[in-house]
């Protein structure tokens, strides 16, 4: 991992930038910057508007024409947000759930992973095989069966199904990324430490997993996101409002125009605005992680 | 059979076990490692036959069966599949649906990401800033998204249909229209998708590009279109095919847009396939039946996977070989 890449650079200086070879910005790379510049407000106009939204009146927000920016921010709306639907419950749940899964894939899933890069043993090839097949499968032919599973155990209105999976390896990519890191580690590291006495167990914890940072924080932030954003598992399996996480809260909500007379749609954007930015505050921390896993996903795939 | 001995230190020479022979060991150390290596294997072992394999094979005998999931299931044999194929007035319309949903996303997607891609790769300044902006949407989760939209594309108090009507177009209805719902979905699908995944794979794809043949290509007095077609582009196929065969997949599987921003409506216009196996499973716990969607879904897909594999003989080039 190259420590120079820069992670977040903040606006371009306009065109007084200057250019190393000091002869400002030729009219090609005007043309590119206006591009790149009317493209940037496209992407961006959305969550303008949404956060704009989030801020207005009642009034405000159904008039025509529309209202750009409100003469009053109702910062009131986020207070009232918080009230009107159980949404710190909401995110409280959704924190619980993402930091297990996440917790859970990172450590089952490298255990799983130092296993395949670093143990003989009969049918571990097979096995490997088997599980990156695992990737090419749609979720759709398993939910139904895990569904009656977790029925069964009388897990539904529970969290149980949205982190407890993670705990058992992961899910392939996550084993398969680790392991492919793990093999390009110096296999010399743990023959030497197998010498000293060290356990296999001590030379994952204390050797090969402090190597595997910059994996296993690719791997956290990748599933993060994941669990942060699932809306599928937590759709079939809760089904009582104080059970939700805030993707299927957000949905909820949606659902209801009003509460007790009180219209609801400025409110909804604050709802909005609030599960996004979690994600968007850890993907500015951890930008470069992010960007590399997925860049390794697409090159070993 | 005998151990080996270690040099360095005493192993005591004795016969490994059965297990340990079953694992393909031949001495107390092959032994022992092959112990530890099923150990840490454990818990993929287990995830792996009760969260795939059994599911898999569950699915494939729930799909002969009728059952709700309270009562016991009953056998049908291939009924499931012939009320699919005749019976079910959504199956046919609900696959067209989501088909023609794909063959618009898909491919303005990927030339989308590719023209993004490209552009980030100019080299320009603050580079950083544009990635991470035509990044957003794709974090946003699916949900967020499709309420942000419901807003955007509001028939009357929306700024889309403002920003038309001052220049002049007036606005459809837009997810309330049941002649312009697919295509809101299809414009949120490609705002979403377009600054993602597929967008920092083809940049990483680019940067690989040899910068000599390049120049090569330059010296030959090849023009900034000979040598997109002529080098870049082979040099990028292989990242080509891999977008492909991901953007097939996520756009078949298309579920939450529709569910959340349409519930699949006006007058199942936008019912999609994935929307059509959760009402059969979900809400009316057709179990049987919904595995039975389920399957003919996969192997839809594996066929797509599998033609486009296939052809990419024709069109790959690794350069490797």
């Amino acid at each position: 991992m190259t420590t120079s890449n820069p992670t977040f650079t903040p606006a371009p200086a306009s065109s007084g930038g200057v250019t190393k070879e000091s002869r400002g910005i030729s009219a090609e790379q005007g043309v590119l910057y206006l591009i790149a510049l009317l493209l940037a407000v496209l992407f961006l106009f959305p969550f303008f508007w949404t956060v704009m939204s989030s801020l207005k009146t009642v009034q405000e927000i159904s008039k025509f024409p529309p209202v750009w920016i409100p003469e009053v921010l109702q910062w009131s709306n986020y207070a009232r947000t918080l009230t009107i639907v159980p949404f710190a419950l909401w995110t409280y749940n959704s924190f619980f759930v993402v930091t297990l899964s996440t917790l859970g894939t990172v450590l089952s899933a490298s255990l799983v992973a130092y296993s395949f890069a670093r143990f003989r043993y009969r049918g571990r090839d097979t096995i490997f095989m088997i599980t990156l097949g695992t990737m090419m499968l749609p979720a759709q032919v398993t939910l139904i069966p895990q569904f009656i599973l977790f029925h069964k155990l009388g897990w539904i209105n529970t969290l149980y199904p949205l982190w407890l999976p993670a705990w058992f390896g992961g899910g392939a990519f996550a084993i398969f990324l680790l392991r492919q890191f793990i093999l390009s580690l110096p296999k010399d590291l743990d023959e030497a430490a197998l010498i000293d006495g060290a356990s296999y167990f001590r030379i994952f914890w204390q050797i090969l997993l402090p190597l595997c940072k910059a994996v296993v924080a690719t791997i956290a932030v990748i599933s993060f996101i994941g669990s942060w954003n699932d809306f599928v598992n937590p759709l079939i399996y809760l089904q009582l409002p104080e059970k939700f996480t805030l993707a299927v809260g957000l949905n909820y909500f949606k659902n209801q125009p009003e509460m007790g007379g009180e219209p609801t749609q400025h409110l909804l954007m604050a709802a909005s605005v609030m599960v996004i930015i979690p994600v968007i505050l850890l993907f500015f921390a951890t930008q470069r992680y992010f960007v590399q896993g997925i860049v390794l996903s697409g090159i070993k795939g | 059979m005998a151990a080996i001995t270690s040099p360095g230190r005493a192993y005591p020479q004795k016969q490994v076990g059965i297990l340990a022979r079953m694992a393909g060991a031949r001495s107390e150390m092959q032994s022992n490692e092959a112990k530890w290596g099923y150990i840490f294997l454990l818990p993929w072992l287990v995830g792996l036959l009760v969260f795939w394999i059994g599911p898999i094979i569950a699915s494939a005998y729930f799909s002969l069966m009728e059952y709700d999931v309270l009562s016991p299931p009953e056998w049908v044999g291939l009924a499931n599949f012939t009320r699919a194929f005749t019976g079910d007035k959504q199956f046919w319309p609900s696959l067209a649906r989501t088909f023609n949903y794909s063959i618009l996303v898909v491919p303005f997607t990927i030339f989308g990401s590719l023209f993004l891609a490209i552009l980030l790769n100019q080299k320009l300044k603050g580079t950083n800033v544009f990635r991470t902006i035509f990044f957003l949407p794709h974090l946003t989760p699916s949900v967020a998204l499709a309420v942000l939209w419901i807003w955007l594309f509001h028939p009357s108090i929306g700024p889309v249909n403002m920003l038309l009507e001052a220049v002049g177009i007036p606005g459809p209805g837009w997810l309330t229209s049941k002649f312009w719902a697919m295509d809101a979905l299809i414009i949120i699908s490609l705002w979403a998708g377009v600054g993602g995944n597929t967008m920092l794979i083809f940049l990483a794809g680019l940067q690989g590009v040899p910068q000599e043949l390049l120049e090569a290509a330059e010296i030959d007095g090849a023009g900034r279109w000979a040598k997109f077609r002529n080098v870049t582009l082979p040099m990028i196929s292989p990242t080509l095919l891999f977008n492909l065969i991901l953007g097939v997949i996520g756009a078949l599987k298309v579920f939450t847009l529709a569910f959340v921003a349409t519930q699949g409506g006006p007058s199942f216009s936008t019912w999609f396939y994935a929307l059509h196996i959760y009402q059969q499973a979900f809400a009316y716990f057709r179990m049987g039946y919904g595995s039975a969607l389920a399957w003919i879904f996969v192997l839809i897909l594996l066929t797509f996977t599998y033609i486009q594999l296939y052809s990419s003989k024709r069109w790959v080039y690794y350069a490797g070989e």
